[in-house]
């Protein structure tokens, strides 16, 4: 499954886009990382692939990640990007039904 | 007390990385090209790169960017305080651009030279007033990385070097200033040594993440050599590389076949998407 696809159906499916963000660090970094591990501190991200994590999960969830939101404390793990995700489009999905 | 108005010329990596570190700061910038669509890509990358540096705390909280203008007329610069060009290294071209800015500003404007390795006294012949010259050599990403090396040239003013030094504290970077050589400090050292790398490669003895991961975790490399080729820009390196041998005869400064076939093949690192390493779409 596509993360396009993956946006179009609900409920948010959590291990889904963990899965992906999985793929998607392993593709750039050719490391796989658990699910709680600080990217960051262990050496498998730095500041410029923090940038490529915002843009991928942008474009594949299509969210937009601004303001106090943009803060590497969201990008740190996989889960938390999944739960930046998840909260996103929870949000946007609200402002919809308005 | 009104902020000092800031005129980058050249909207390439480089100029658009500076100009989002100046307005990043607050400062007010007018980025000049020559190409309207270089400068439209440009804008767009200003604005991720503030979102970058946001996102890495590189960008002091809470404060309002600087207004960014940019334009195809040259002759904007005339209103500016400082003056940073940022053309493509080819002495032909900085030639082209110091001479015409130099005409523009007003006497004592400081007009500074972004450069890996041109030697300042060079272009000091190229402009109206050497004393106001000085060399800078951000590192790129200029927004993320807080040291700067400075210039100084043989004819550069004290006041020159004054006025460079409290604009780099302004806008939150810390200078080191040399003397005026072939490739300053940074690019006589390390361009050399990717080089080499490159060499290494080509050569078989390892792979071009093995050469990376060595030096990151042996010599406590941030990124390893051929990393930073690709954030640099395979084709500039090669014109760095160029400008050094051409200045220092130093056969290690001669650039490595491998790097010119990445150039001819349009591997040209981080910027064209394919270097030493491939990089998604999902680009800053």
């Amino acid at each position: 499954m596509t993360p396009e696809q993956q946006t179009e159906k609900a409920p948010f499916d959590t291990d889904a886009v963990v899965d992906e963000i999985t793929r998607f660090v392993a593709e750039q970094t050719r490391t796989t990382p658990d699910v709680d591990q600080d990217l960051f501190t262990t050496g498998i991200a730095n500041s410029m692939f923090a940038m490529q994590l915002v843009v991928f999960l942008e474009q594949a969830y299509r969210v937009t990640v601004a303001g106090p939101d943009l803060q590497l404390s969201n990008f740190r793990t996989i889960k938390s990007m999944a739960a930046l995700v998840g909260r996103l489009q929870a949000e946007s999905a609200a402002d919809s039904d308005v | 007390m009104d902020e000092q108005l800031i005129a980058i010329v050249g909207a390439g990596v480089m100029g658009t990385g500076i100009s989002t570190l100046v307005v990043g700061a607050g400062l007010p910038v007018v980025l000049v090209d020559v190409d309207q669509g270089v400068l439209e890509r440009a804008t767009t990358a200003i604005a991720n790169g503030l979102r970058h540096a946001q996102l890495t705390g590189a960008l002091p909280p809470g404060r309002t960017p600087g207004e960014l203008r940019t334009t195809l007329s040259l002759s904007d610069v005339a209103a500016a305080d400082v003056v940073i060009e940022a053309v493509t290294e080819l002495p032909d071209q900085k030639a082209q651009v110091l001479s015409a800015v130099s005409a523009l500003v007003r006497p004592a404007t400081p007009l500074i030279s972004n450069t890996s390795g041109i030697p300042i006294d060079e272009m000091a012949a190229w402009v109206k007033n050497p004393d106001d010259l000085i060399g800078t050599h951000f590192m790129n990403p200029a927004y993320l990385i807080s040291m700067v090396e400075v210039i100084r040239g043989p004819q550069t003013a004290d006041r020159t070097v004054e006025s460079v030094l409290s604009l780099l504290t302004r806008i939150g970077r810390r200078a080191v200033v040399v003397h005026d050589a072939p490739g300053f400090v940074t690019s006589r050292l390390l361009h050399p040594m990717i080089n080499d790398a490159a060499q290494v490669v080509r050569a078989g003895t390892a792979t071009v993440e093995d050469v990376d991961t060595l030096m990151q975790g042996c010599l406590g490399h941030p990124t390893g050599p051929l990393r930073t080729a690709d954030l640099i820009g395979i084709d500039n390196l090669v014109d760095a590389l160029e400008a050094l041998y051409a200045r220092t005869g130093d056969e290690r400064c001669r650039p490595s076949e491998l790097l010119l076939e990445k150039v001819r093949r349009g591997e040209l690192g981080r910027k064209s998407g394919r270097g030493f390493y491939n990089y998604s779409e999902a680009q800053s």
